[in-house]
């Protein structure tokens, strides 16, 4: 029997694992762009007070099963974040809903890794393990691939000349990348489309100002679940960093930093322990630890994103007004739920990067501090 | 002069209050409990904690800040994990460092790990690095630890005989006494799952045990099931769930749904609580499949009014004891049926045990 293989939706995340999957020649069912109506869909059924990823994730289940998908690939966890059992909610949910979905959940093994071979080889079929290893490198070139045009992105948007430019550059870029069916095509694939992002003309002496954001990975990769913040930012003159991209997540815990020259998060665990003594779960660490290295490196402030009621990062929430009085560094905290609304969300964010602005300039002189 | 130790009322001192008291009592430190959760209180813990952060967190330190000025060493240990591959929950990891990040000048807290995540861990660590801050005789350590031990099996006993947590002062009532003679005294058996710092914290929960039983209910719970029994009901989830308190908490709903002599069951989150949304779901969904008997979910927080918990509580109640008395009148005539098959009754079921008993 063929299965039918979906998974959920976290930004970018889908282009390698499409790539992947496709490379072993398993039928991929996407799941639409998530949207308002799958965020309805997820509110309407999961928990209230789950985070707003399960309902999202709910929400694409059920679109995709509209598509005809009828096997859900999810990773697992063992705590103490929810994320570990996310799986199971939303398969008992869609099962009283009547959606007839089977669950691979990809998670480390309780007894034996025996467990999860079985689960991969569940999915892929009959390739060899030789292949599997080649599709989940090739799934991981294209992720990288993909964080590089990002990152491109992140320098041009606030110093495009024609407003706009640099996304319509990154679409057309994306797809050169997305097209990619053969590894071997991978890299003519990067070249083409780093020329399409090059091409874009920029004013490089403009007065920018660099925002790290932290936070709780899924609002960070997700543009609908963050309300699209960096492409907001970016038009506002923001050049933004962004501390997790899935290529170096993928790289920290699965091939558990093999790949060298790469960034990591351990530097940043290290850099929270003057805060927070403990893993909390999620990335509660990370985004303490990255903000004292975005503080450390010059950045001008940080935002922190997180879904409503997420746990870690409440703690991390806690700790960072003390990092921010330390090490002078500007944070804001921006909590994303389905209640959000747009023009909230750029109101704050006007409001942080003038004062941001307005800091900068009296750091560098151009403007008297004036006591009114 | 001995030296005062303040252990806040809040969170694991639940579970946990005995055992930690006879370590310091044997190790010559003198404990000091931070005062009954008042509203001035909470107040307190909620201005100098995130908004985002749950009731329990507020309320514990609203409860820090009580003890702060009056001892010496605030206890304040970071409860990762208390048993093998689990966890509580990411807030009581991190919250020795809410603490010190968000209070300026809360003094020395003693915020060492108990931590029994890996196989082979074992409490006797986290004890000894306590112990290690107010003596160097290895061996008083350890005869505290022991005495500390026993401390926590009598506790635990003594939950399992229908004692209510906090109510079961250290070294005060012998185990028994403290409910027998009002056990059984409701005529409905309504068990209440939750959380141990949101249930037997009268302010916060609102006195809703002293409630239920004001209103003729005898209250079950989760406390009350030996700890194997709760996990073995917990064995029912598709994956072993990694919450040690929501482990207890799912393994006696079930437990509680199947007994035939509970007529309800009420489940107390408070607002936010990442574990009890997961939970709390699996909870519901398995009581609307699988089971007729009522379930009141009751979520707290500081905002909760009395009155709206109350009204909730009674029109709980009624419906508990509706139900019971319906199942009670299907039963007694499908005996009857069955006993007198020729009977020329028609049927009319005795319709005064189907009314409800208002109270």
């Amino acid at each position: 029997m063929i299965v039918k293989v979906t998974y959920p939706h976290m930004g970018y995340m889908w282009i390698c694992v499409k790539a992947m999957l496709e490379y072993l020649g398993v039928d991929v069912v996407l799941p639409p762009p998530s949207s308002k109506k799958t965020l309805s869909f997820g509110v309407k059924h999961a928990p209230e007070f789950a985070c707003m990823p399960l309902k999202l994730n709910l929400g694409n289940f059920m679109e995709a099963a509209e598509l005809g998908a009828d096997t859900i690939v999810m990773a697992g966890g063992c705590g103490p974040c929810r994320f570990g059992y996310y799986a199971q909610v939303e398969h008992a949910i869609l099962e009283d809903l009547g959606y007839k979905y089977q669950l691979v959940v990809l998670e480390p093994p309780e007894k034996h890794i025996g467990e999860l071979l079985g689960k991969i080889r569940h999915i892929t079929g009959n390739r060899s393990w030789r292949q599997v290893i080649r599709g989940v490198r090739f799934g991981y070139h294209k992720a990288q691939a993909v964080d590089e045009l990002e990152k491109m992105a992140y320098y041009m948007r606030p110093r495009e000349i024609t407003a706009g430019e640099t996304d319509l550059a990154l679409n057309r870029a994306l797809k050169e990348i997305i097209a990619v069916k053969a590894p071997e095509e991978l890299p003519a694939a990067r070249e083409k489309a780093a020329q399409i992002m090059r091409a874009v003309p920029l004013d490089r002496q403009r007065k920018v100002v660099r925002v790290g954001l932290v936070g709780e990975i899924y609002t960070l990769l997700d543009p609908f679940a963050n309300q699209d913040i960096e492409r907001k930012l970016g038009r506002m003159g923001v050049e933004v960093d962004r501390s997790i991209h899935l290529s170096e997540w993928i790289n920290d815990h699965l091939f558990l930093g093999l790949a060298k020259n790469m960034r990591s998060s351990k530097l940043a665990k290290q850099k929270a322990l003057a805060y927070l003594g403990h893993f909390v779960g999620g990335h509660g660490m990370e985004t303490v630890g990255n903000t004292v290295l975005y503080a450390e490196q010059g950045f001008d402030g940080v935002i922190q994103l997180l879904p409503f009621t997420c746990m870690p990062e409440i703690v991390a929430q806690s700790i960072l007004p003390k990092v921010s009085a330390d090490l002078g560094i500007p944070t804001m905290t921006l909590i994303v739920d389905e209640q959000s609304g747009d023009a909230g969300v750029v109101t704050r964010l006007e409001a942080f990067v003038d004062l941001l602005m307005r800091k900068k300039e009296i750091r560098e002189g151009s403007v008297k501090c004036t006591v009114i | 002069m001995s030296l005062k130790v303040g252990i806040p009322r809040a969170l694991l001192y639940y579970y946990y209050f005995p055992q930690w008291a006879a370590f310091f009592n044997h190790l010559g430190v003198q404990v000091v409990v931070s005062r009954e959760t008042t509203r001035g209180l909470l107040e307190k813990g909620l201005r100098s904690t995130v908004d985002e952060a749950c009731l329990p967190v507020k309320l514990a330190v609203g409860h820090v800040l009580d003890l702060r000025d009056r001892v010496d060493y605030i206890f304040l240990p970071r409860l990762v994990s208390m048993a093998r591959r689990e966890y509580i929950c990411p807030k009581f990891l991190g919250f020795p460092d809410m603490v010190r990040n968000t209070i300026d000048g809360i003094g020395p807290l003693i915020d060492c790990n108990l931590d029994l995540y890996r196989k082979n861990s074992s409490q006797y660590d986290f004890f000894y690095a306590v112990g290690k801050m107010f003596t160097r005789n290895p061996v008083k350590i350890r005869r505290a630890y022991h005495a500390s031990l026993e401390a926590l099996r009598r506790h635990c006993l003594a939950m399992e005989s229908g004692a209510l947590a906090g109510e079961t002062a250290p070294e005060t009532t012998p185990a028994h006494q403290n409910r027998t003679g009002e056990a059984r005294a409701g005529d409905v058996n309504v068990a209440v799952i939750g959380h141990p710092y949101n249930l037997y914290d009268r302010f916060i929960s609102m006195n809703l045990i002293k409630r239920l039983k004001e209103n003729g209910a005898n209250v079950l719970t989760a406390e009350q099931l030996p700890e194997q029994m709760a996990r073995r009901e917990a064995q029912r989830l598709p994956k072993k769930l990694f919450w040690t308190l929501n482990q207890r908490m799912i393994g006696a709903a079930y437990h509680y749904f199947e007994r035939p002599d509970v007529h309800g069951v009420i489940h107390v989150a408070s607002f936010g609580c990442g574990p009890d949304s997961m939970t709390g779901e699996l909870i519901e969904r398995y009581a609307r499949k699988w089971s007729r008997k009522p379930l009141l979910i009751l979520t707290l927080d500081e905002h909760t009014g009395e009155a709206g918990m109350v009204t909730r509580l009674e029109a709980f109640l009624d419906m508990v004891r509706w139900r019971r008395n319906l199942a009670d009148a299907a039963a007694a005539t499908t005996t009857k049926i069955i006993a007198k098959k020729a009977e020329e009754t028609t049927g009319a079921p005795d319709t005064s045990t189907g009314v409800f008993a208002a109270k």
